[in-house]
């Protein structure tokens, strides 16, 4: 069958007329595309029951009450002090985050780019493994550490540098310090291996030209770095602006952000009306932003696909 | 002394950095590593370091009925979630690797969205949906979640091992007479075992990670571990949780370990 096959394959152009091996070049073509989305299919239905219609429902029961079509639950967002108030904050706490993340992202992702074997392996590993901790237990563990009577305080106490212990919990600092723990290695892992590529002959060559090593960082390495702050700040800042479990959690329901706004319209005042109009701006907000980034790094890129 | 000046300042500014880098890292591990010795405390309040040391909170998981009927539903439904997501995501993969077709790209971006799309808007998007088909609280509408939810996960640690992949081999394969599909088994799919291992992880970690769309959709008997350890740590610290978590802990190490070793093998 096998020799068939590729006698047919060599003797098709001298036997057949051009255009019939280009019709059944295209018939080929076809069925190939058609396996190709057939393929695809099974993994589109999944997403199209369980997300795609999900969300029209969403948009449907966000502009449907009683008296028929109306756009009071998108109006209410801006005109209700509650409201808008949590969406700032939620942007402010997100940004927050990304700021901080970059600060401390960027030396540990430096560090792990120039060291060798061990020490490398070392930094990596404290990154890695609390990527891959479940979340609920590093929420756990911050409100351990944080709590009135917690290390952190201890800690701060004996060293003298505080007589009394601090509120580090529900409140607004525990939401950042949690979040910011889940969010470092999203910053980590991007802007190393952007770092990792960039060739150390080029920094030499710099500094073999009379450059001090700040400007040769500043000139040479940080624009070749730019594309990772960048995938990492956008991947931060998105999960942030959706983020529930540990500022639910550290936050003690004091800082309330978008997602818990979600989350209370839902369970404690079945208002779904509510609830879908404010998802759906978060969600349009998301969008907007991967939409925008777009045209500099693809989307794929900043989500791991490429 | 110019120079002796600049090493020394040099000096002065590597020893603050590593410190920096240091610190840094402290805060990442810290609440990582607390967890296991406090997981050993006979203290019923949270206490660092614990001042007497017994294994009761892992008795007190392993004695629950209800911590370990969730332990049992989690890993379940995470073990489905990995056989499930498995073929499809590869059959998606293996498409928008080897087609050309434009639409391609924009399917792929639709395949994407589980990831895009924030996660308490999922949660109560499939909530909704369930609610009205009769889905909430049942092992199969948890599963299908999660699949959908794990699939980009599992796409793309697939397309990162396809894109290596030099694809005549299959097509050398096919024209010496196999059928595409026996082709890919025989042939491809050998040659991207590490993606497959990373892919299959993956699909695990999230499912069993899985806490909010879990919150939403899953109840009665078919409640899940993160959902447990939710309501725990929302009403009150309950020290079974750091037993719990330590036994989690141990697992996720465990994983990148089996993670590591594939993609060492793979060099």
């Amino acid at each position: 069958m096998s020799n068939a096959y590729l006698a047919h394959q060599s003797d098709s152009p001298e036997r057949q007329p051009p255009q019939t091996s280009a019709a059944a070049l295209a018939r080929e073509e076809r069925k190939e595309d058609t396996t190709m989305l057939l393929l695809l299919l099974p993994a589109l239905i999944m997403v199209g029951l369980l997300l795609i219609l999900p969300m029209c429902w969403l948009a449907v029961q966000s502009v449907q009450t009683e008296d028929g079509f109306s756009l009071a639950n998108y109006i209410r967002i801006f005109q209700e002090g509650i409201y808008w108030e949590t969406f700032a904050l939620t942007f402010k706490i997100s940004f927050l985050v990304t700021v901080l993340s970059i600060l401390l992202g960027f030396p540990i992702a430096y560090a792990a780019s120039r060291a060798q074997g061990f020490w490398a392996n070392l930094i990596l590993v404290c990154v890695i493994i609390p990527f891959w901790t479940s979340v609920l237990v590093r929420s756990y563990a911050w409100l351990v550490l944080l709590q009135r009577k917690g290390l952190v305080n201890q800690t701060l106490m004996d060293l003298g540098i505080i007589d009394q212990p601090l509120n580090l919990m529900h409140n607004t600092t525990g939401t950042v310090i949690g979040t910011l723990h889940v969010m470092l290695p999203f910053m980590v892992l991007p802007l190393y291996s952007v770092m990792k590529k960039i060739p150390q002959d080029l920094l030499q060559a710099s500094e073999s030209l009379g450059a001090k090593p700040f400007y040769t960082f500043r000139r040479v390495f940080l624009p070749m770095a730019a594309p990772g702050v960048m995938a990492g700040s956008i991947l931060v800042f998105v999960i942030c602006l959706g983020f529930f479990i540990t500022p639910e959690l550290l936050g003690g329901g004091r800082t309330i952000l978008v997602s818990m706004l979600v989350q209370r319209n839902v369970e404690l005042y079945h208002a779904w009306g509510a609830a879908s109009a404010v998802g759906l701006v978060l969600l349009a907000v998301v969008f907007l932003i991967f939409w925008g980034i777009n045209k500099f790094i693809p989307i794929e890129r900043i989500l791991g696909a490429r | 002394m110019n120079t002796l000046a600049n090493l020394r300042q040099l000096r002065v500014s590597h020893v603050v950095f590593t410190l920096v880098v240091a610190a840094i890292l402290l805060y990442l591990i810290i609440p990582v590593l607390i967890v296991v010795p406090m997981s050993f405390s006979e203290a019923r309040f949270l206490q660092f370091p614990p001042k007497e040391w017994s294994l009761r909170w892992y008795e007190a998981f392993f004695h629950s009925a209800e911590w370990m009927s969730a332990a049992r539903v989690s890993l379940i439904t995470a073990f489905a979630t990995m056989v499930v997501s498995l073929p499809i995501g590869m059959a998606a993969a293996y498409a928008i690797n080897a087609s050309s077709l434009r639409i391609v790209r924009t399917l792929q971006i639709i395949l994407l969205l589980p990831m895009m799309v924030p996660i308490i808007l999922i949660a109560a998007g499939v909530f909704f949906v369930y609610a009205r088909v009769g889905l909430i609280s049942t092992m199969t509408g948890l599963i299908m979640a999660h699949i959908m939810l794990a699939l980009p996960y599992v796409i793309i640690a697939l397309l990162a091992g396809l894109r290596n992949f030099d694809m005549s081999q299959e097509m050398v394969a096919r024209s010496l007479g196999m059928n595409r599909f026996r082709a890919f088994m025989a042939v491809t799919l050998p040659q991207i075992k590490p993606s497959l291992v990373s892919a299959t992880l993956f699909a695990f970690i999230t499912s069993l990670d899985e806490t909010v769309v879990a919150l939403f959709i899953s109840g009665g008997d078919n409640q899940t571990l993160t959902k447990r350890m939710f309501t725990a740590l929302r009403d009150e610290i309950d020290p079974t949780i750091a037993a719990i978590s330590s036994l989690l802990i141990f697992a996720s190490l465990l994983l990148v370990v089996i993670a590591g070793r594939s993609k060492g093998k793979a060099r």
